[in-house]
């Protein structure tokens, strides 16, 4: 029998899918596959003991429409993410270029930058939980000293959601700090030689040059920060646990309590389905959109 | 504690042969019973619960119990269900008293009833406290087994009562007298911040409990017994609420929402002369507490006094195989016996379950060295089930919304327990 030049191809294919399958078999088996049991999931009521689970149509997503936790949760999270996306880009770019700077203790400073990402987040929340203590917290004594009014800043509706922002601000800036600050390495230093003779101010400089430059970084970051705003919720387990009167809930943690504490998992589905669909296409338009306007080397 | 359970195992040794026809039964092989359980409290839990599981595995050489430390509560019932879910749950777990109905709507549990089968088995069970069998039963059957429980009492700061001219020995027996105390007590610095609450009342995760040590003194309950329908805008509710409400109003109590957590730590710090939290708190606040303390039992009102119960149950899973749930079964009668719940209660601070337990020496003497502990029990004949239903979470979260949007002032107490109730009964619907 001889082998035809098709055999060849053909072997090669199968080699080839021998060679994706490990990894493939994880990804189906881990994400491709819940996803799409989730989405059926969705279309279910939740099985209860002997009832088992039935066809409802949509009727979980009617559900989620008039939930009015859902709505709030919603709304705290747009809240939160628009505070903490650029407020921890903008804080990881500027201790990146600060640690940049050739000076006495740099290693140091890199470090105290990055310990924030190695802490675990529930250890750190506990912690947070006493800086922001009413009357012998640690920012109480600060605003004590002064002169200015106690506050309760977990326990008030108006304050709460802003204090869990600013903990999850401090625990990315210092991870996005590592990514700027690989970046700015890889920048070929005759630029700056060159901006230097040139006689350019160093916020010229930083616009004109390093910002460009940046932006691949940049747009890795942007993503990892939009899919961590909607994924960051451990610390509001230890801090308010949702509260108070859900000004503190944000989606994921509402899809926990959904799931894992009232077991209504057809419910708890058809919300993942919702945040699957906008993570996705929010990824997809940064990918698409911005990834024409970045310029890459 | 080890010579105490050599004593038992004696016991044991004797009941034994009684059981032998179950050790016969289990051959060569010993039967494995995992057991899930949470740790609530501080200490050393897990190596004491180890301890009890290698005693009762040395008396029933026929059972081996393996002993599943599991987390929280809450993650302990996240994998026991999940585990059930999956066909295969653990043969035995503690977890909430009020997960009881979640467990029977989830089809997880089996009755208790079906293992009572002697006269020693039904005086056993008859033994208990009948304030933790509230949580425990429901349409005539019992579907627990009291374990880790606990209830809520008044921890008070004794020199903070001498400053204010109060007498330290006589804790406030009624809300009236509760409101002048916390007023007393309550100090403010030159420029009018406070630096002393008169007293506090946690709201954070367990807001509806710390409710109930309001409701029960106004002689009213929030659900009824089958677990169906709740009582939020009844008017004596609404009362106890504003009772609360009016302490942070009148600034004798912290404003906002309270964090749970940090409440002990108030009270060490003397932030706080009056704390209302569970019993569990008691070893903590004993090492931990620079100044002499009083333990007292929920000011009263319409009624005197009366706090709600808490903590753990033991729960047996309907899908695993019958030869260990037995076994399951013989665990929870063993470590609730009473020389084994009076040690219990000694190591972990949680409050013994039976009289017959409070009746050992051992808890005896140490009744009598550190009368604080004994504060829960004699409250235990004027206490209630802890807040309970179907779907049970999910009402518990309404209720606690409720609370906290009523301290908040978003809401007056009457709107926000109205506004609750209507949520509880559509989510309740499906179960009447």
């Amino acid at each position: 029998m001889y082998a035809s030049p098709n055999a060849g191809a053909s072997q090669r294919a199968v080699h080839a899918w021998l060679l994706l399958l490990p990894a493939l078999a994880l990804l189906v088996a881990f994400t491709h596959w819940p996803a799409v049991a989730t989405l059926i999931d969705s279309f279910h009521s939740t099985p209860r003991g002997a009832r088992p689970a039935e066809w409802v149509g949509l009727e979980n997503y009617v559900v989620m429409v008039e939930d009015p936790v859902f709505w709030q949760a919603v709304r705290n999270n747009l809240w939160f993410a628009s505070a903490t996306i650029p407020l921890s880009i903008g804080l990881a770019l500027l201790m990146a270029l600060w640690v940049n700077e050739r000076m006495a203790g740099r290693t140091l400073v890199r470090m105290a930058y990055f310990t924030p990402t190695v802490l675990p987040m529930i250890a750190v929340a506990n912690i947070w939980l006493f800086f922001y203590t009413p009357q012998y917290g640690l920012l109480e004594q600060f605003t004590g000293a002064l002169g200015l009014p106690s506050r309760n800043w977990l326990g008030d509706p108006s304050t709460a959601l802003a204090c869990v922002t600013v903990v999850a601000v401090w625990k990315e800036a210092g991870f996005f700090m590592i990514f700027y600050l690989a970046a700015l390495q890889t920048l070929n230093p005759s630029l700056k030689e060159a901006a230097a003779i040139e006689g350019a101010s160093r916020w010229y400089f930083f616009r004109r040059v390093q910002w460009p430059l940046l932006m691949p970084t940049t747009l890795f970051v942007l993503i990892n920060a939009v899919i961590n705003a909607f994924r960051l919720v451990d610390h509001i387990f230890i801090l308010t646990r949702g509260g108070p009167d859900n000004a503190t809930t944000l989606l994921l943690y509402h899809l926990y309590e959904v799931g894992f504490k009232f077991w209504d998992t057809g419910y708890a589905a058809a919300i993942t389905v919702v945040l699957v669909a906008v993570l996705a296409s929010v990824a997809l338009v940064q990918f698409f959109v911005l990834d024409k306007r970045v310029h890459y080397k | 504690m080890f010579s105490m359970q050599r004593k038992t195992f004696l016991k044991t040794l004797s009941a034994a042969a009684l059981t032998a026809w179950t050790a016969g039964a289990f051959a060569q092989a010993p039967v494995e019973v995992p057991f899930y359980y949470p740790v609530a409290v501080g200490g050393p839990i897990t190596k004491v619960i180890d301890g009890y599981a290698e005693a009762f595995n040395k008396a029933h050489p026929g059972v081996k119990v393996t002993p599943i430390y599991a987390g929280t509560y809450q993650e302990t019932i996240v994998k026991a269900l999940t585990a059930h879910k999956s066909g295969k749950p653990p043969a035995t777990s503690v977890l909430l008293s009020t997960d009881m109905f979640t467990l029977i709507d989830e089809d997880a549990i089996a009755p208790i009833d079906d293992f009572v089968k002697t006269d020693a088995d039904r005086a056993w069970l008859k033994g208990f406290y009948p304030a933790f069998m509230a949580n425990s039963q429901t349409g005539g059957k019992t579907w627990g087994i009291p374990f880790q429980r606990s209830t809520v009492v008044m921890y008070y700061n004794k020199e903070a009562f001498k400053e204010a001219g109060l007498d330290p020995n006589k804790a406030p027996a009624n809300w009236t007298e509760l409101k002048e105390a916390a007023r007393k007590l309550t100090k403010k610095d030159a420029s009018g911040n406070v630096t002393q609450y008169g007293i506090q009342i946690p709201s954070t995760g367990f807001a509806y409990w710390m409710l109930q040590t309001l409701t029960t003194p106004n002689d009213v309950l929030l659900a009824n017994e089958a677990g169906t329908q709740v009582t939020f805008d009844n008017p004596k509710v609404i009362e106890a609420l504003d009772f609360w409400v009016h302490l942070a109003k009148d600034g004798v109590h912290p404003k906002g929402v309270v964090e749970w957590g940090t409440t002990p730590k108030d009270f060490f710090e003397k932030k706080a002369a009056i704390i209302v939290t569970t019993t569990g708190n008691l070893t903590n606040v004993k090492a931990n507490a620079k100044f002499d303390f009083g333990v007292a039992q929920i000011a009263g009102h319409v009624k005197k006094g009366g706090s709600p119960t808490g903590g753990g149950n033991f729960y047996i899973f309907k899908k695993a195989p019958k030869e260990q749930q037995q076994a399951a079964f013989e665990f929870a009668k063993w470590i609730t016996q009473p020389e084994h719940a009076a040690q219990w209660s000694m190591d972990s601070g949680y409050v013994a379950v039976s009289p017959a337990a409070y009746d050992t020496p051992a808890l005896k003497k140490y009744g009598q060295e550190f009368p604080p502990a004994l504060v829960a029990r004699d409250q235990l004949p004027v206490s209630v089930a802890e807040f309970s239903t179907h779907e049970n979470q999910r009402v518990t979260k309404v209720l606690n919304d409720a609370i906290q949007a009523a301290l908040n002032g978003t809401k007056t107490s009457a709107q926000a327990l109205k506004d609750a109730q209507r949520e509880a009964d559509r989510i309740l619907r499906a179960y009447k």
